[in-house]
């Protein structure tokens, strides 16, 4: 992420590890994240010009715990301070695998009482080994702002005074808040190309990241795989995703030549592996989506029909209305332009007077040929969208509908 | 010395039409022209801070007395045009400096390349005690 690349990339595999063993030991997970991220923020600076030391671990372990027990200055406190000093000698061995302590990291950090803004940064730090300056970064808010949301993230979930122990197996009902809170970090990153080109935090590869943590610890959970298998299918295009200014280039118009090879193997053979248990879920059912665009030989060639049945389970179990926006797109592409319209009518009243609804119809009815109707759909859209990129295209299509054929 | 350089959706200097009836490759320019400027800030140390506002079809104007239900006002709004369509902050060493900057923000390429011409609001931020310190 940033400079001294080897120990960054050492802290950040680090950082969840050294947590889990400090909250399996003293408990009190807010202040141990604090105490750990001193530590990560020491070793930072020293290890660079000192050396790394023999037991990277073991080290930013110590130097956290003994920045716990400076916390503690009141009388009971010094009692525990003294508890903890004592406690040093028990250090050296950590048997658990680093896989269990992410997942019991972010079982922890994206309980469901916490909103996803709250859960995004608490993540990002204490599993993801980011700096708050990092994330404020990544998100465009001032650095102390972010510091807050994360200390109130924290106190809420020592209000709710949960013991850190292991997860049950496949971490439960649980997990679905993790897999959640991920693919919202992962298209945070995905759809972030926007403000004057700030140096922004990888928050896609962070994502891709995490997930492969969670894998790791939950190989035979299908949905777990479905989603990175989603995360890599999707990365894939990302090179062909924006145009040399940073223009937005819709999937019809990439250069599928510059679509990553070597990351869309690697998520159909995850994917495959997935859907071979036979209870495909919505990540699953995402990424099969994804994986029919990557193979793809171009738009038109592009398998719409079993897009389409896709969609239509995704839609039978999610119910959500922006499958549906989907949906009738692999409707148009299936069956014309006016049987994708035909689906967008009443969607307006589940989605409300939302920018995609315009830009679909836009390009629906850019397909059928009405130009004037979609140039005032493209107008209506890009009134509406709060992303930069997306405004600029949408103001681009209506402007190259309204000059005519080039 | 802090500046917001303000513009509004209101009427320009010159007969420019909406930017959707502008050829694609004038949109173009004028992307490439604010991204170029921005870097340009940047690489000076200059800027803070640019964004662009989304449209005024998603304003809403809220007025509150503290105690009852506060009254919200969506659009259309009639006087559109007053409201704000985007923001630079420049950190500058002068106040001519800052009306350079918007000098150069006004004569954005429009339609045929023809500058825009848009009024700038150029106003000086207040500095405040470092809450830090």
């Amino acid at each position: 992420m940033t400079g001294h690349g080897g120990t960054a990339d050492l802290l950040r595999g680090l950082a969840p590890r050294a947590l889990a063993a400090v909250v399996r030991r003293y408990g009190h997970f807010a202040d141990a994240e604090d105490a750990v991220q001193e530590a990560l923020l020491a070793a930072a600076t020293t290890w660079p010009a000192d050396g790394t030391p023999d037991n990277p671990l073991a080290w930013l372990i110590r130097v956290a715990s003994r920045k716990m027990a400076d916390q503690y200055r009141s009388d009971e406190a010094r009692r525990r301070r003294e508890e903890i000093a004592a406690s040093w000698s028990l250090i050296p061995h950590e048997p658990v695998p680093a896989y269990d302590d992410t997942l019991t990291l972010m079982l922890m950090c994206c309980h469901p009482a916490l909103s996803p803004g709250a859960a995004i940064p608490l993540t990002l730090r204490a599993v993801g080994g980011l700096t708050t300056r990092e994330i404020a970064a990544a998100f465009l808010v001032p650095e102390a702002t972010m510091a807050q949301r994360i200390s109130r993230a924290k106190a809420r979930l020592k209000g709710l005074d949960e013991p850190f122990t292991l997860p049950p197996p496949g971490g439960g009902d649980r997990l679905r808040s993790v897999l959640h809170v991920l693919y919202l970090i992962f298209n945070e990153g995905y759809a972030a190309s926007d403000g004057p080109d700030l140096a922004r935090t990888d928050l896609s590869g962070e994502a891709v990241r995490l997930a492969r943590g969670v894998h790791a610890a939950l190989p035979r959970d299908a949905e777990v795989t479905g989603l990175l298998a989603l995360m890599l299918l999707t990365d894939a295009r990302r090179p062909a995703r924006t145009g040399p200014g940073g223009e937005l280039v819709p999937l019809e118009d990439q250069d599928r030549a510059r679509w990553d090879r070597r990351l869309i193997t690697e998520g159909l053979n995850l994917l495959t592996g997935a859907l071979r248990q036979g209870q495909p879920g919505e990540y699953q059912l995402q990424a099969s989506i994804a994986a029919l665009h990557d193979q793809a030989p171009s738009h038109a060639g592009t398998d719409w029909a079993r897009i389409l049945a896709l969609y239509d389970r995704l839609e039978r179990l999610t119910g959500n209305p922006m499958v549906t926006l989907n949906r009738a797109v692999a409707t148009a592409m299936a069956d014309g332009p006016g049987a994708g319209l035909a689906l967008l009518d009443g969607l307006g009243d589940r989605l409300g007077d939302h920018h995609r609804l315009h830009s679909v119809r836009a390009h629906l009815l850019a397909q059928a040929g009405d130009t004037g109707g979609a140039i005032a759909e493209f107008e209506a859209a890009a009134a509406r969208t709060t992303n930069l990129r997306e405004r600029d295209y949408l103001v681009t299509q209506a402007a190259r509908l309204a000059a005519g054929p080039p | 010395m802090r500046y917001m350089l303000l513009q509004n959706y209101g009427a320009t200097e010159s007969d420019c039409p909406p930017m959707t009836q502008w050829a694609p490759a004038d949109i173009k320019a004028h992307i490439e022209f604010q991204q170029a400027l921005n870097a340009e800030l940047l690489e000076r140390g200059e800027l803070v801070d640019a964004q662009g506002l989304a449209g005024p079809e998603q304003a809403k104007f809220v007025v509150s007395d503290g105690v009852s239900a506060p009254v919200i006002t969506d659009g259309p709004f009639p006087e559109a045009k007053e409201l704000l369509a985007g923001y630079r902050i420049v950190d500058v060493e002068s106040a001519e400096r800052a009306v350079a900057i918007a000098a150069a923000v006004s004569a954005a390429p429009g339609a045929n390349g023809v500058p825009i011409r848009q009024p700038i609001e150029v106003r000086a931020v207040m500095s405040a005690p470092d809450p830090e310190v």
